[in-house]
This record gives C-alpha cells, structure tokens and sequence, in this order.
C-alpha cells in the first residue's frame, strides 16, 4: 500500500501536552511540515517562547533554546548575527509577543533581522490561566477583566502585524488561522513562505496565526474554531499585510 | 473579628488588601501568583472596592505604575513572582530611595534558568539590596495579618518605605486553609487611610526621584540605610498594636520550643511548620532541638536573634538559594558575619535545599540535624542533591 501521510520527521515521538483543540499542536506540525519539506532541518534553529508552547523542545527534533518571556526576538537576533546561514525562527504567543516583549518584537522588525516570527494570537495568556492580553477582544471576557476588556480602562485589541507593516524594516507579514482545513493550509504556505524569504535574505518575516483556545475561552473545540471566523477574525482579519517580494 | 472560612492562600491574600482600600493594583500573571492577580480584578470589577485595576503589559510597568500612583499619594498593591520579581529589580531601589510606601505579595518560585516555576527563595534573595522592608510569612493566617500589617507599616511617617510580603509558591499560595479575618470595621479601626508626608499635586508643587551627582549620593544612600534600620522600632510597635487588637502577635524573631536548646534550626516561611513538626520528635526522643523562625529579613533583626540563639551550641541554618562562587546562602553568610565578633557564639552550619520545590520532610530536617552534629567545619553544604 503506499503511503499518503505519515508524522513530520522534524517531529519526535512524543505526546503533546495541548488542551483538546488547542491550536498550537496544530502549528507545531506544520512548522515541522514546511521544515522537512524544505530539507532545512540541519539549519533550522527554533526559539520556544514562556507560555503555552515552553516544552516545544520536547516536540521539536530540531535545535531549540528557550527565550524568557518576550526575549524571542532579541534572541533570535543574536542567534542570526553570529549564524546567519541557518533558518532562525522564534515561535511566541501573543503576551509573550505584544505585551512583555513588544519593545524588542519592534525593533528587531525595525532593524529589518533576517529572522522569521510564528505569531500565536489565541487572544489571551493561555499558561498563566486565560487573562486578558494585549490582543483580548472587546467585551471579551477573561480571568483579568471578568465582565469584559472594556477599551476606557483597557484599552483596544493590539493589531501586532498591522504595526509592524508599518516598518520599514518588515518584508513579509501575513495573518492565517488554524481553525478549519482551508485555513490550515493557507497558514502552513505563508510559514514556507517565510522561511523561503529568510532563505534567500529578504529580511524580518512574520506569520501571525489565529489559534484556537477553547480551554480559557471556555468553549468546546468546535466553537472554539467557530469563534475564530465569526468573532475574532472580524478584530484580526486575516490575509496577507505586506509582502514586498510578492509587490516586486 | 469576623467568621473563620477555608480559603486558597492567594484568594485570601487579595481579600487582606481589599480590607485595606486600595486606591490601585497593578499587576502581571505569573504562576503561582495568577490566582491572586485574579481574585483582585474581580474584587475590583464587581465594585467590592473603589479602585483601579491596571492590566499592564509587564511587571517592569507594574512597579513603576506602583510607583506613580504611590507618589500621587494612593494606596498601592501589586504582586509577583519568580521572573516577575527580576523583572521589577531596576525599579525595586527607585521606589525605596522615593520613599514610596508600596505594598507587594511576592509568591516566591525559583528563578531561572533552568526555569522551574516551584517554590524557593532564589527570586527574593537578588532583591535584599534594593531597600525594601522584606518579610515571610508561614500560613495563610500570616498572609492575612501580615498584608493588612503591612500598609500600616509602609505608610508611618516613621517608615515611608515599601514592602515586600514573602508567600511560598504553591507551599502557602496554592493551600486551602482555615482563616480568621477582621472585620472591615477593625481594619478601618487599625489602618487610618494613608496621610502622605508628600504628594505630587500641582497646588503644591514637588519633585522627586531627582538627580543625585557624587557630593549628595552617598548621603542619600546613608539616609535610606538609615531609615531602613529604623524602620525596625515602628514594624514592632505595630506588631504589638495588633496583638492588642487581635489577639495574635508577631515578632521579628519567633522561636518554638527554643528554651534550653543546644541546636536550634533557623527557617524562614512556610518551611518553619514542618520544622517543628521535626522539632517535636526530636524532642520526644530527648534531643534538646529547637526552632528558630526569621520574619523579618530586611531590617535584619540582630538583637532579636541574639536572644533568641543564646545559649546554643549548634545553629543549622535552612537557606533556600545560594549566593554562586560565594560563602554559601545568603541566610548563612549573613548570620555569620553578623555574630562573627560574638563571644561564644554558636556554631553555625548552613545547608542549601529546598530549591526549585524540592520537598523538605521532617525527617529531612532530622536528618540534617544529625548531619550537622558530625560536620566539623563551618562552610556551607548541599542537602539531598545528587552528585
Ligand atoms: C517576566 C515574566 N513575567 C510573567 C511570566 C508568566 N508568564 C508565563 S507565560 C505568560 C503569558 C502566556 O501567554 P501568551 O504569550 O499569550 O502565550 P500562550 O500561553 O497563550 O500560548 C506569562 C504571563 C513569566 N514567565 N515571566
């Protein structure tokens, strides 16, 4: 019989630690998809970030080194100074990305680091137990704004990708999702897509992905994935933000 | 005094400062400080309190929100943990040299790397330099009494500097306990709201956290030393007010069972319970052990503890972190250069454990009084870690 599928090679045999639905196991396999596909996984070197996806070294059968929270960036960096042929991307959440690490997420975008961004916007810190992030929706409820993030005290959804296509230094950022068939490929392209723009040194790239949490959203999975269509993407658009090579 | 309830140690912990009127909590998630960070936006977004609740973006912002709204003159909490804590380090020493009477719950972990979010004291240790009162709390009881204890303190004319309350990580934050806690009206009865000796308002126009070139620093740095060791008269004064009030006193120094002792064992938080749990069955079996507890880390109690160690022959003391390519944990070194120059002190043997939530039993502590009876020397040493 010939085989049509199988488990990524850039993956090991271990059992991910993932909620039922949750959206990072889903990434991890198609990170670990584009890496064998594009036969770079002796270069690829991955920076887990501190929340849910801290024991992505134990998923990951490529190189990896755990960041402090927010510090993806400014590690990746420094990684991609010293190695610039290798593939460097740091995977963060969306409080590790927008809130405790924006300072060093914009600027190594604004220096233009060749490095490549996995974006992981579930709308809420999801290890520390579904508090409100930077990225929260309005009227969205969470373990830190209980009747709902209310703009006059909390102010509005970060819109990361947008403010970082502002910068000149970024050459591709697009937004995907992780909650339908459809949408998982367009997310597993634009990651290919990026790493293929790091390959060839075009400069900062991100991929930012809607990514279910039905845990501390409260839902069950399937309305987890509903959610993100109905609700979040209406905050969060998804599609491509910028891409310079592909404007020529 | 009100109904005694069971309740998590870091929900009641955010129930003490709600009895104390918060103007403003600013604060980051962090395990195992989360629960805390969020029973105070709930007692804040149902009205329970007329305060602001600040979802800041990091704990670096969290203090120095603190900071800002300390120095308009509100009534200031924020809490943290481990990583949080380093953080905050750069705007630790600000607060205190302003003179700032924030109030801090500090849900100790261990610090990476390697990360680890379980109990020890490796995130308080790096900050007893930053000019803090610094204390432990053992139970739950303690992180009640203490939070409310500690406005009072912090906001004395006397005083005027911040606190930072040590509850262990999942040790004390994560148990269910029984709690007594006073009334809002005995809280009201005991701490006054805050009257700031100075305050940014424009009518009366101030400045602070100036500048200082070489001629005026170190008298600035002298000044807050100074006020550190002060500050020693007013936190027992306010300790006993309490006892008076509540029946429960506190000390800077507590002892167990420490009368006629030749080896005494020197903790300090959640850990001092197990000790003299250890301490009574060495004592059924004839041993004169006894139990010695640090409260109070910063002012350093010198005299308590002097009076409270007279007389023993042995003092083992219990240090949850350690100070690397140095003398040993900070709790050792400490004590040994204070009572160097003390005739007939004791011999002070100081083991390193409980890092990263390695379990200390009772009979760990029994082993290590045994141990410490055949250590010949006085340098530091690992317990229970594999070579
Ligand atoms: C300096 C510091 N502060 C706080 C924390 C606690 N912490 C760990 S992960 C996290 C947020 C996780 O949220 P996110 O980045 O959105 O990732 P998710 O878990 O949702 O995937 C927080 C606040 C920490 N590790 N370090």
């Amino acid at each position: 019989m010939k085989k049509v599928f199988g488990k990524p090679e850039s993956l090991k045999d271990a059992i991910f630690h993932y909620c039922a639905g949750c959206g990072h196991s889903i990434t991890h396999r198609l990170i670990a998809e584009v890496i064998d596909e594009m036969g770079i996984r002796d270069i690829a070197i991955g920076i887990p970030p501190a929340g849910c996806a801290v024991l992505a070294y134990n998923y990951f059968d490529i190189d990896m080194l755990e960041a402090p929270h927010g510090r993806g960036c400014a590690v990746a960096t420094g990684m991609k100074r010293t190695l610039p042929d290798k593939l460097i991307f740091s995977y963060q959440g969306d409080g590790d990305l927008a809130a405790i690490g924006t300072a060093e997420t914009f600027h190594a975008a604004n220096r233009g680091e060749n490095i490549t961004v996995i974006f992981i916007n579930n709308a809420v810190y999801g290890m520390t137990g579904g508090q409100m992030a930077p990225t929260t929706l309005l009227g969205q409820a969470s373990t830190t704004s209980p009747p709902g993030r209310n703009a006059i005290l909390d102010g509005y959804p970060v819109r990361m990708s947008e403010i970082l296509a502002l910068l000149e230094g970024t050459k591709y950022i697009e937004r995907c999702a992780v909650n339908t068939p459809a949408n998982i490929i367009r997310t597993r392209r634009a990651i290919k897509k990026a790493f293929q723009y790091q390959m060839d040194d075009v400069g900062f790239t991100m991929v930012e992905v809607l990514s279910q949490c039905p845990t501390n959203w409260k839902m069950t999975p399937i309305d987890a994935c509903k959610w993100i269509d109905e609700v979040m993407a209406l905050s969060f658009p998804p599609g491509v933000i910028k891409d310079i090579k592909g404007k020529g | 005094m009100g109904k005694r309830v069971g309740m998590e140690v870091a929900i009641a912990a955010s129930e003490a400062v709600a009895l104390c009127n918060i103007d403003v909590a600013a604060v980051y998630p962090i395990t195992p400080q989360s629960h805390m960070a969020e029973h105070l936006a709930d007692i804040i977004h149902d009205g329970r309190i007329d305060a602001e609740f600040i979802t800041v973006e990091s704990e670096h912002s969290s203090i120095s929100a603190c900071a800002g709204a300390s120095a308009t003159g509100a009534r200031v909490y924020t809490a943290t943990s481990s990583q949080g804590l380093m953080y905050m380090h750069e705007i630790l020493p600000i607060v205190s040299a302003m003179r700032l009477p924030v109030v801090m719950g500090n849900a100790n972990r261990a610090v990476s790397g390697p990360l680890n979010i379980w109990n020890d004291h490796t995130d308080i240790m790096p900050q007893r330099d930053s000019g803090w009162i610094c204390m432990f709390a053992e139970n739950g009881q303690e992180v009640v009494d203490m939070t409310i204890q500690s406005f009072k303190i912090a906001e004395h004319p006397d005083v005027m500097l911040p606190i930072v309350l040590n509850i262990d990580g999942f040790q004390l934050t994560h148990m269910i306990e029984p709690l007594e806690f006073p009334t809002q009206k005995e809280v009201n009865k005991f701490l006054p709201p805050r009257k700031p000796f100075a305050s940014l308002h424009p009518d009366n126009p101030i400045s602070m956290g100036c500048f200082n070139t070489p001629d005026i620093y170190a008298e600035t740095m002298k000044a807050k030393d100074t006020a550190l060791h002060n500050s020693k008269k007013t936190i027992v004064k306010i300790w006993k007010e309490w006892g008076k009030q509540f029946g429960r006193t506190y000390k800077p120094v507590e002892t167990y069972r420490a009368k006629g002792a030749d080896t005494l064992i020197l903790t300090m938080g959640s850990m001092g319970e197990t000790a003299s749990i250890a301490v009574d069955e060495l004592r059924k079996k004839g041993a004169a052990v006894g139990l010695v507890r640090l409260r109070l880390w910063r002012p350093f109690p010198l005299d308590e503890l002097r009076a409270a160690i007279k007389g023993c022959k042995t003092l083992i003391v219990m240090d949850r972190a350690i100070s690397f390519g140095g003398a040993g944990g900070p709790v050792g070194t400490e004590i040994k250069s204070l009572l160097y120059h003390d005739k007939g002190r004791p011999r002070i043997v100081d083991f390193i454990m409980g890092l990263g939530g390695r379990d200390v039993t009772v009979n760990d502590f029994i082993a290590m009084v045994e141990r410490a009876k055949k250590k010949k020397d006085e340098t530091y040493e690992y317990y229970g870690v594999r070579e």
